[in-house]
């Protein structure tokens, strides 16, 4: 802030309040002749006009209104540049970036200066802090035997992850069952945690252009196959001879690959529906769901306790 | 003779006006006018980049379908909003914004940082009809933008107006622009909008 508008505001606040302390004063007087409580001359539609001084609880408000008032311009930052006598923030507003935002949190923090918002952060920290820190420590087979951990977890799963996997963990249509224990990317502990970490992008490529709609048919046929479905032996047999280009990521045999995130295709576990026309319109425009990342959003120690209840839903002992 | 003061006041209209339009101009005069000429307020952030010409589309159908009346894009510094939606907004993210969408009643989510947070399909389905992922939701449906396609007529014009207030395009931004948007639906464009909202912090920690 330039030492102008500085000036501008300090002026004009104690001004005001200069200003307001003379009105005040200027009217607790009688200037009059008339006496408390007589007429004054002044009549209109036979109302009549008594000479009433300010209530005197309501003029010893207003003076300790003002009291107040320079009480909070000395503590609090209202005058200009001055930052008041307890130097309070209510946050960080200099920052520009999350990087300089962390370290800005950090000074404040070990030179006790009182930005609120770091305070709470760090009251919060004090006291949370040790329960995900120890929930961290604790290996995810292990943690799933924690009632209260799995509390959490159900928790931060509600807030953040149902909105696309259900508040159930059941999943959608393109939003995996997390409940079912088969898996895209892989079910360890290590692998979901994995997921939730870094996030996900799929890649099935779309066909329409390589193949013709009739290939397309037989392709959707033998994949419906892989699961036991009884389909036209004659379409499947077709499909089988271009499903070599499937396998590159879903493997000779169909079973996919968790390494790529390629589904298995013969469980019979669909993830955008297992439908002919619907395996169809996947070979034909492809797929790319998308798993954000939270690494960012939650930290890996909630990730932690997260990647706990999404193990638990599948491990329930 | 104090009388003769006082009834000047009460009896003289223009006076009257005069001292009173001092009276409650002085609040602004002290907290709004500096502010407009603070650094904090007029310099973006480190990683904030213009809206590309489909992202400003999807902004103007935003505002276009009132998204601002349910959703505010503004996080307090509190801790019980930011460990929700992310850390709290700041005023140099949002100097590019003519005008800003900050908004003031959450009947659903702060949507500040929601870039990134879901995924395109996601927002596909939400946006066709939320309930068909989020049950509990009573946001409404808005199925038209998939179908309605933008023609990007007065893009580039748009983007010349944001430039005379301040916003960086550059030539080739504007001469692309028709481009850019042709063809697309409004529902793509708004997906690139809600997508872009808040990830300039991280991008500068990226950069």
């Amino acid at each position: 802030m330039s030492n102008f508008w500085s000036a501008w505001i300090i002026v004009l606040t104690l001004g005001l309040l200069f200003v307001l302390i003379w009105l005040l004063r200027w009217n607790m007087k009688n200037y009059t002749d008339i006496d408390e409580g007589q007429e004054m001359d002044h009549e209109f539609d036979g109302i009549v006009e008594v000479n009433n001084p300010l209530p005197k609880w309501w003029t010893y408000l207003f003076w300790a209104c003002f009291a107040w008032g320079f009480v909070y311009l000395a503590l609090y930052p209202g005058l200009g540049k001055f930052d008041g006598l307890l130097g309070w923030k209510s946050s960080n507003q200099d920052v520009q970036s999350l990087a300089e935002s962390r370290a800005a949190m950090k000074a404040s923090q070990d030179d006790g200066s009182i930005v609120q918002y770091d305070r709470e952060v760090r009251d919060a920290e004090e006291e949370f802090g040790p329960i995900f820190e120890a929930y961290a420590k604790t290996p995810i087979p292990e943690l799933i035997k924690n009632e209260d951990a799995l509390e959490v977890g159900q928790r931060l799963f509600l807030q953040n992850c149902s909105q696309c996997h259900g508040s159930n963990a059941m999943g959608g249509r393109g939003f995996p069952n997390l409940t079912d224990d088969d898996w895209l990317y892989g079910g360890t502990p290590h692998d979901i945690k994995t997921t939730l970490l870094n996030g996900r992008q799929g890649n099935m490529p779309a066909w329409g252009e390589q193949f013709s709609d009739q290939e397309i048919t037989e392709l959707a046929n033998y994949v419906a196959s892989l699961s036991g479905r009884e389909r036209d032996p004659e379409l499947v047999a077709a499909g089988k001879k271009n499903f070599a280009v499937c396998s590159a990521c879903h493997g000779p045999n169909g079973k996919g690959n968790q390494q790529l995130g390629a589904p298995n295709l013969t469980d019979n576990v669909w993830l955008y529906g297992g439908s002919i026309a619907t395996i169809e319109e996947t070979l034909h425009y492809g797929r790319n769901g998308v798993m954000p990342a939270w690494k960012d959003i939650l930290g890996e120690d909630k990730i932690h306790v997260v990647s706990a209840y999404i193990y638990s839903l599948s491990h329930d002992e | 003779m104090s009388r003769v003061k006082h009834e000047f006041v009460e009896k003289n209209l223009g006076w009257l006006s005069v001292l009173m339009i001092i009276a409650v101009s002085i609040g602004g005069l002290v907290e709004i006018t500096p502010l407009l000429f603070q650094s904090q307020v007029q310099e973006p952030v480190k990683g904030l980049k213009p809206y590309t010409a489909l992202q400003l589309e999807g902004r103007d159908i935003y505002m276009r379908e009132g998204c601002s009346n349910c959703h505010s894009q503004m996080i307090r510094p509190f801790r019980a909003e930011t460990e929700r939606y992310g850390h709290y907004s700041l005023a140099g993210e949002s100097v590019w914004d003519h005008p800003f969408l900050w908004g003031s009643k959450r009947t659903g989510p702060d949507l500040a940082r929601v870039g990134g947070r879901y995924s395109d399909d996601w927002h596909y389905v939400h946006l066709m009809n939320p309930r068909n992922v989020v049950p509990e939701s009573n946001m409404p449906a808005f199925p038209w933008l998939a179908e309605n396609t933008l023609d990007g007529a007065y893009t580039a014009k748009k983007m010349e107006a944001l430039r005379t207030l301040g916003v960086p395009y550059t030539d080739e931004d504007i001469a692309g622009a028709k481009e850019a948007v042709q063809g697309k639906t409004e529902m793509q464009a708004l997906i690139a909008y809600l997508q872009s909202l808040g990830t300039a912090l991280k991008r500068a920690d990226n950069e």
